[in-house]
């Protein structure tokens, strides 16, 4: 069973939908237990960063997720759920993440050129930049995922497995041993995102 | 690089997508789960559903309608059409959509762009306006177009995004089912004033329009057309390989 965190942010209708469609059991979970004992673990998000982290907190998921991605469980981020994996954010001051990932999120309109529009929404293609990762094993790059963020992961090159182009390289997807992160949204990005998904959902736990 | 997209429009009357010419005349097309799926399969880009229906039952049916295509098509999806309050974003958010489209809701309460993008974030909320010439000047229209608010349209959409909305649907009436091409001139307007996405409506009738829109127009982000596309006049698959093959940044 894949758990999909639930700490009341966003909507997790059409992840579960979409882990559905390719036959993966998904349930949408608030409970450590049931986290706890799922084979892999997706954190969703939406909205803003601090909120989000200060009620996965308060639920006590925080310190679930951390153990499960440390014991080897593999957890896998979706737009500010991957944010959530790295150390820090600079969302509205400095908040501080789950620290899966080395490395920061910053705001986008720190690195593009004044005048692109922002968030950053809308399809992009995934530019790999020569590495492989299992979790891209059904897809092939210059495929096209649809983004909305305003914030992107920064000093994190050496977990970097894909970037998108917009005025400059943003980071699109993350890595780390078991631990994976899709600033885009695998759900909502037809059959490129469904193959993601299942490549995620095909992955060995070394827990 | 961002890619343009194509959106088709679906507008839903008692669970049954319907099309109107200028609004009116409309004619049963197809259902919006078979549809929404075959366009996910040519390559939408994301998909808008309209809820034209005014009654209770209707609108029952189209949640239960949206909660279908949202658990088979796994794109974007848009849902405007009787957005008034904030339980009514919460009603279509719950079933699956992505965005919400305000239109005559935000011109009875103009807080309610404010209010729905400070509980949902911006790029949640879409302003969508209905625009014709009235005396050569830009002016909105209510309750799907029969309704000259008096509003200066460039002024109502400048305001718009200074509240949270996210996108702007700018939809000629003036061109609307006419099939002619977009309204370029009004389209350019909006693009000086605003700096969220803007989704060009109203006008296409073939693959030249779009070429002509995104060509002459760089900053409009997206075309949104409805009956070209469920009457096969325009096939999205052939439409995206020659915006691709013309310089237009396109998902193939």
């Amino acid at each position: 069973m894949i758990a999909i965190v639930d700490y009341g942010v966003g909507n997790l209708f059409s992840l579960k939908s979409s882990l559905l469609a390719i036959g993966a059991e998904a349930k949408v979970t608030g409970d450590a237990d049931e986290i706890r004992s799922a084979e892999k673990i997706i954190l969703p998000g939406v909205g803003a960063f601090e909120d989000a982290a200060r009620k996965l907190r308060e639920g006590g998921l925080a310190e679930v997720v951390v153990s499960e991605a440390r014991a080897g469980k593999p957890v896998l981020g979706i737009c500010l759920g991957m944010q959530m994996l790295f150390e820090r954010s600079y969302e509205y001051g400095e908040h501080e993440g789950l620290g899966l990932i080395p490395g920061e999120v910053r705001p986008i309109a720190d690195v593009i050129p004044k005048g692109l529009k922002i968030p950053h929404i809308g399809w992009n293609a995934l530019d790999f930049g020569g590495v492989t990762s299992p979790i891209f094993k059904h897809i092939k790059e210059g495929d096209c995922v649809y983004f909305v963020h305003s914030y992107y992961a920064a000093n994190c090159d050496e977990y970097v497995i894909a970037r998108s182009e917009y005025g400059a390289p943003l980071t699109a997807a993350v890595a780390r041993d078991n631990v994976f992160g899709c600033q885009f949204h695998p759900e909502k990005s037809g059959k490129v995102g469904l193959g993601i998904l299942r490549a995620f959902c095909e992955m060995e736990n070394t827990k | 690089m961002i890619t343009k997209r194509i959106i088709p429009c679906l507008d839903v009357k008692n669970g049954r997508v319907v099309k109107g010419v200028n609004f009116e005349g409309l004619s049963d097309v197809s259902s919006p789960v078979e549809l929404a799926a075959y366009y996910s399969e040519c390559g939408a880009d994301e998909l808008v559903f309209y809820d034209i229906t005014a009654s209770a039952e209707g609108r029952r049916l189209f949640t239960d309608v949206l909660t279908e295509v949202a658990s088979k098509v796994f794109i974007p999806l848009t849902v405007g059409g009787g957005i008034n309050t904030l339980e009514d974003f919460d009603r279509v958010l719950k079933c699956g959509a992505d965005k919400v489209s305000v239109n005559t809701g935000a011109i009875r309460n103009p807080s309610l762009i404010y209010e729905a993008a400070k509980r949902y974030g911006d790029q949640c909320v879409v302003l969508s306006a209905d625009v014709k010439r009235v005396d050569g000047v830009f002016r909105v229209f209510a309750k799907g177009g029969r309704e000259n608010t008096g509003m200066d349209a460039l002024e109502w959409i400048r305001r718009g995004v200074e509240s949270g909305a996210g996108e702007i649907v700018v939809n000629s009436i003036d061109t609307d089912g006419v099939k002619q091409g977009f309204d370029l001139e009004m389209l350019r307007a909006v693009c000086d004033i605003v700096s969220v996405p803007v989704i060009a409506s109203g006008g296409a009738g073939k693959i030249d329009d779009f070429v002509k829109l995104f060509k002459e127009i760089p900053c409009v982000d997206a075309g949104l057309a409805a009956s070209i596309f469920h009457f096969r006049e325009v096939a999205i698959p052939d439409l995206k390989k020659t915006l691709a093959e013309s310089g237009i940044p396109m998902r193939i």
